[in-house]
């Protein structure tokens, strides 16, 4: 066993830090008061029902809304950013180089008009690659790595099935290898054997790459197979964080046990 | 016609040019705006002109802000200067300002043109203005305005290099022929407006100032006088110009750009210099067949 | 060496949906187990065996007391642990056995079973051929490798699952009836397994219903209704 692995993961700096976080919509409440900190290679699930803020959190983290009250803090080369405050510039050059977003329709996040190759290879051509050659190389590797036959490279993407298409924004987001990686049911309109194959994609991927994620879900069973940390979420509040395994199998609080017992995980 | 010629006096139902001085005054403001910004495109208040949006109301504001009655006037449509348009456009700045109009490259002081720029080298006192349709690179691509100004706020363009690529993919080599892409100044990409890609080098380090107007889209943007003008590319795609098979069939030249002349109701066909000025001096040098 | 120390642990559960009943399941639990140790613990059905072996790997969370597990020379108390420190102690130091295989649908066995290898940085084709050496040790034959086990027996997916827990071992590990419901070839070779882990120094903690089984691994007993310190086997 290698005890130097493990210490030098344990001394690591959180990459993001939420501290009192709130939106709110007028009167609403989108979320209240939440607080966390997500360490790099850690995949955090956010469950609860529809309506429960869990969205709305996501969309303050990642930086397409902004929160009322509280911190959103993001480490970046040994100091911390305001993310919230971030000038546009500085966010969306974030957005292109540290962050990812999976959206869970895949063409929110997919250019539909543009064949797979150029959908994997504009991230790398907005960080300045321009050699022609080596986008079409880095291009089949991702396909192959999401496993899509690499000759379809120059296909579009409607011409894809729904899961090769999740897949294609997959790989279209890790390609440039982003540090923090925000899902949004990134499995939710797939068939249930579709959606295990992505499964185990994404955790290989994550774990091979050591990226961060933050996966918003209201299937436990996906939150159970895929994420390390949860977060229960009803009525915009955080009602109960913890271990994934223990959060779902020693719920304690009422509306946990409740979710928990409603469905078999 | 070959001499420039003088009209004397212009039109008095007219201000000088056309525009009312307020007007011109606004149109310069956005052209030095524009110079000072290379690439960037500045709005302005286009005016209703006395012919068609579309048809070079924007490349003409921009004329008749700037000339005066020690200028002479070049209009080039489609390389020509004895087309339809070229020629109206040349007989209004006649009648409004009564200056001096040319068909001669050298012996203009403004070029107003459409489709091409000329293939005689051009000088640091000549001033190149350029006809825009629509003065936007990204709007292809990205159809939300608000979006491409970000695009350009941030230098975000990765997606025109998509375009490029796809091309690529799709046909071998990058099949976009004209409006060509090209990084002004190395911070916008601008359009070319609908010139072939055969006159994008041109415009790289041109001594002359070139300035571009988009009359419906309400744009001005400029390339100040030796700029930096790079055409997108590929590493290993390189940027290439059209080239021919055999010189123009007229004065021989095999640097110029052709068109292609159907010249019998048989259908033959020959290639000749689009620049028309370009042609006939090389034939009047004795030079082709 | 102790590598696991159990102080006045109790557990109760509340279920809120059930008119906020509450069921103590432990109370004051104490004892501990060291390297090259096995531990059996006793009770009868319903004792609370399984929640306590839940309570030492961090899966149920722990209502009074502390759990402490030496994790990279330090000890750390998984009662009051954050997840992440667990996350980390489970990856190198804890494992938990059970007889019930929970993996992602539709991957296959050869992958399962080389997972924890792949997790501390074994390389993928060295990773593959621990794992089938493993899987033919436990007869799963070379066919069935590149199945998903979705589709096998019962027992043989209760050996994939001893597969993928035994080809690295951590210094801790916990088995919840790894040899329940297996034929005697497989079982001997899971105390095998057992045996060989605690030789090389493991500190073993389990529970089997057998009691022939109990004879041949274990080292020392603790029952937890008497709630008494170990004693030797």
């Amino acid at each position: 066993m290698d005890t130097s692995l493990f210490s030098q993961a344990l001394s690591q700096e959180p990459l993001l830090q939420v501290q009192n976080m709130s939106r709110f919509y007028g009167e609403r409440i989108g979320c209240r008061n939440v607080s966390f900190q997500l360490w790099p290679g850690e995949i955090l699930g956010i469950v609860g029902e529809s309506g429960s803020g869990k969205s709305t959190l996501l969309r303050c983290l990642a930086a397409l809304d902004q929160p009322s009250e509280g911190e959103i803090q993001l480490a970046d080369g040994g100091q911390w950013l305001d993310v919230p405050a971030l000038p546009e510039p500085k966010r969306r050059a974030l957005m292109r180089r540290a962050w990812g977003i999976v959206h869970q329709n895949p063409r929110d996040g997919l250019r539909m008009g543009v064949s797979a190759g150029g959908n994997i290879g504009e991230r790398l051509m907005d960080a300045g690659e321009r050699n022609y050659g080596e986008i079409r190389r880095v291009a089949r590797d991702w396909l192959a790595r999401v496993e899509i036959d690499p000759d379809r490279i120059d296909d579009l993407p409607r011409h894809f099935s729904g899961g090769m298409q999740q897949r294609l924004q997959i790989a279209r987001v890790l390609v440039s290898e982003p540090r923090l990686v925000f899902m949004d049911e990134p499995t939710g309109g797939l068939d249930v054997s579709v959606q295990a194959k992505l499964l185990d994609l994404l955790r290989a991927l994550v774990r091979d790459m050591g990226i961060a994620a933050v996966i918003v879900t209201h299937d436990l069973a996906v939150a159970r197979l895929l994420t390390d940390r949860l977060m229960v979420m009803k009525d915009g509040v955080v009602i109960e964080q913890g271990l994934t395994d223990q959060v779902l199998d020693d719920p304690q609080h009422a509306y946990t046990q409740l979710l928990t017992s409603a469905v078999l995980v | 016609m070959t001499e420039a010629q003088t009209i004397s006096g212009a039109d008095p139902h007219y201000n000088y040019g056309y525009l009312d001085e307020q007007t011109k005054r606004m149109v310069r403001r956005a052209l030095l705006k524009a110079v000072a910004i290379p690439g960037y495109q500045v709005p302005f208040g286009s005016r209703e002109m006395p012919l068609a949006r579309g048809w070079g109301t924007g490349g003409i504001q921009i004329t008749a802000a700037l000339i005066g009655p020690s200028d002479c006037l070049k209009v080039i449509d489609q390389g020509a200067d004895d087309t339809t348009n070229a020629v109206s456009i040349r007989n209004f700045f006649a009648r409004v300002t009564g200056g001096r109009t040319t068909q001669k490259t050298a012996e203009a002081t403004i070029i107003q043109t459409r489709h091409r720029i000329p293939e005689k080298p051009l000088r640091a006192d000549q001033i190149l203005v350029y006809q825009v349709p629509q003065p936007e690179p990204l709007r292809k691509l990205e159809p939300s305005e608000v979006e491409t100004r970000n695009m350009h706020a941030w230098e975000e363009y990765g997606l025109m290099q998509v375009r490029l690529y796809e091309d690529i993919a799709r046909f071998g080599h990058v099949a976009t022929t004209y409006a060509y892409p090209v990084m002004v100044n190395e911070r916008y990409i601008a359009s070319p407006t609908p010139i072939p890609k055969f006159d994008n080098p041109k415009m790289d380090m041109m001594p002359a100032l070139q300035l571009f107007g988009a009359g419906r889209e309400k744009r001005v943007y400029a390339i100040p006088p030796f700029t930096r003008v790079r055409s997108l590319d590929f590493e290993d795609h390189p940027f290439t110009v059209q080239s021919w098979d055999k010189p123009c069939e007229l004065c021989g030249s095999r640097l110029s750009y052709l068109d292609e002349v159907i010249v019998d109701d048989h259908g033959a066909r020959i290639f000749v210099c689009s620049d028309t000025d370009y042609c006939e001096e090389r034939r009047q040098d004795g030079e082709g067949a | 060496m102790d590598m696991i120390r159990v102080n006045g642990v109790s557990k109760s559960f509340t279920l809120h949906n059930q008119g906020a009943a509450t069921l103590q399941v432990l109370e004051g639990i104490a004892f501990a187990a060291g390297a090259g140790e096995c531990l059996i613990l006793q009770g009868e059905s319903g004792a609370g065996k399984s929640t306590l072996l839940r309570l030492l790997y961090g899966n149920y969370k722990c209502t009074r007391g502390e759990i402490l597990v030496r994790h990279d020379e330090q000890w750390i108390d998984i009662a009051t642990a954050q997840a992440r420190t667990i996350l980390e102690i489970r990856r190198f130091t804890l494992s938990y056995v059970s007889q019930f295989l929970r993996v992602i649908p539709r991957v296959s066995t050869i992958d399962i079973v080389s997972g924890p290898l792949l997790a501390r940085g074994v390389g993928a084709e060295i990773a593959a051929r621990r794992a089938g050496d493993m899987l033919s040790r436990l007869n799963i034959p070379p066919r069935l490798w590149g199945l998903a086990p979705a589709t096998f027996s019962g027992g043989e997916q209760q050996r994939v699952n001893i597969a993928r827990s035994f080809i690295a071992h951590t210094p801790i590990m916990l088995l919840d009836e790894p040899t329940a419901s297996l034929d005697a070839a497989n079982r001997d070779v899971v105390i095998e397994l057992i045996n060989e882990a605690r030789k090389s120094g493991v500190c073993l903690v389990g529970i089997f219903h057998d009691e022939a089984v109990r004879q041949m691994v274990a080292t020392a007993r603790f029952d937890i209704l008497t709630a008494k310190q170990p004693e030797a086997a």
